[in-house]
């Protein structure tokens, strides 16, 4: 705990939150991109503590929640064929499909395992060379080297009886995509840290200066969100609109280029379906044509599953920032982690998650009252 | 899942060619592939994402950032299954 206090002193965040107070001319609307930050932002109740008129949305970075309900069906398709072992990151096996989760499917009988790392889908493999290995590639750029090295190295080792179903998006196109849409709100974005951490950050330049906005890389720490808002307000009070670093004590900005050139020998960028969103042009990975024979999606016949999305959840406009969790009136009701109608309720990083699991279905208003009203000056608020 | 955790570089070696690494995450050990950080030597801290070491960072940005995941209940992917190498035969490689 010795290296904690620095990042947690309540005295730095009253600091910055005072700055942010001494800036701001007029309200703001920013929006963290990374389920992390979310996350660390719902439970510390950062939000809370901003200036009123800055408010912070929450963005698509949640890989779980964003991956489309067919992809998740075409898994539990094959997941249940006789001879498959499907492997998965943990988050996902408690995700519904249109019919159960992996884990209904492993309690009739499907070989359905939870894997640490990609790579422990060649042991498993080489292990069962009767069965087919298939492992859920999902995530953002984070996770891409990762899974990328599993395609490389099930390639280089002939490993044949393995190959990947891919679900992976990218940051860019999904603030792109927010940015262009007729009912944007969003003014500014927190950045993704440990995206950034693979990926550095030149391709965010482009966005931040084609839409005008600050793009400010954070990390998820209490202090790192204020300071990384406070970087956006300072930016949006001056009129500038630039990438900015909040998180320089952990990454640069070109990333690292060794994972960055593996991810581009085995995946190719195309249009990608995000659940809740649709689909966003050139937004993910696929596997470029030399990794076929480890393509899921091509050895296995399940091109066309139809889905159908409860029409009440608005999680779609949440990712977009365009609405937030306690504006759904299914919110912890209808909807709950235990029985999640959408994208943002089926991951404990979605935003409808985190509001639930830190209790602000129980008392969305009354928090935010109290905040408002704390006394300045020593002065006692009425009412 | 889209947070990496860090943790300490106890050992390294080599799996079929791989540099890999032990790496201490409080009290767990588990392997992390250092491919995309070569450099990283025994000792040293490293950011890892699902088996992957992605940057080297400080013992004191290390020691904050495992402790801010902990809080956030972000340290679960830690405890998922450690599978070992078995040959088709069964045995333990």
């Amino acid at each position: 705990m010795k290296y904690l206090d620095e990042y947690r002193d309540g005295d730095v965040a009253k600091k910055i939150v005072g700055e942010m107070r001494r800036i701001q001319t007029r309200p703001w609307i920013l929006m963290e991109v990374c389920g992390g930050q979310t996350h660390s932002i719902v439970k510390h109740g950062l939000d809370h503590l901003l200036p009123e008129g800055v408010e912070l949305v929450h963005g698509p970075g949640c890989p779980v929640c964003v991956t489309p309900l067919e992809m998740i069906d075409k898994a539990h398709a094959i997941a249940q064929q006789r001879n498959v072992i499907f492997c998965s990151f943990g988050d996902m096996l408690r995700v519904p499909g249109s019919d159960g989760d992996l884990f209904t499917i492993k309690s009739r009988g499907g070989d359905v395992r939870v894997v640490y790392s990609p790579l422990d889908c060649l042991k498993i493999a080489r292990a069962n060379p009767a069965k087919q290995v298939v492992f859920f590639a999902i995530g953002f750029e984070t996770t891409a080297p990762a899974n990328a090295m599993l395609a490389w190295r099930a390639r280089e080792e002939q490993v044949k009886n393995l190959s990947l179903l891919v679900s992976h998006v990218l940051v860019p196109p999904a603030l792109e995509a927010i940015l262009s849409s007729p009912d944007n709100r969003v003014q500014g974005f927190l950045g993704p840290g440990h995206v950034c951490a693979v990926m550095g950050y030149r391709e965010y330049d482009p966005i931040s200066a084609r839409y005008h906005v600050p793009i400010v890389v954070t990390g998820f720490e209490p202090i790192d969100i204020l300071h990384g808002t406070l970087m956006t307000l300072q930016q949006l009070e001056r009129g500038r609109a630039v990438v900015e670093n909040q998180y320089s004590r952990v990454l640069g900005p070109d990333g690292n280029l060794p994972a960055q050139t593996l991810v581009r020998r085995v995946f190719e960028v195309g249009d990608r379906k995000w659940r809740g969103i649709g689909t966003i042009p050139m937004s993910g990975f696929h596997l470029r044509d030399e990794f076929a024979q480890h393509d899921a999606e091509k050895l296995f016949d399940v091109a066309e599953i139809a889905t159908l999305e409860p029409e009440i959840c608005i999680s779609g406009a949440i990712l977009r920032g365009i609405k937030k969790p306690l504006d759904c009136p299914a919110f912890g009701t209808l909807c709950t982690p235990q029985r999640p109608l959408g994208a943002t309720m089926v991951s404990a990083e979605g935003a409808c998650a985190a509001y639930y699991a830190y209790g602000r279905h129980l008392k969305p208003v009354a928090l935010h009252q109290i905040v408002a009203a704390e006394p300045a000056n020593g002065v006692a608020a009425h009412g | 899942m889209c947070l990496a955790i860090p943790g300490k570089v106890i050992e390294t070696f080599d799996q079929r060619g791989m540099r890999m690494a032990k790496v201490q995450f409080g009290g767990i050990v588990r392997e992390a592939c250092l491919e995309y950080v070569p450099e990283t030597q025994v000792g040293e801290y490293v950011l890892v994402h699902v088996g992957f070491a992605l940057s080297r960072i400080d013992e004191a940005e290390a020691e904050r950032t495992y402790q801010a995941l902990r809080e956030l209940d972000q340290l679960t992917e830690l405890e998922s299954p450690v599978v070992e190498e078995i040959g088709p035969g069964g045995q333990q490689q």
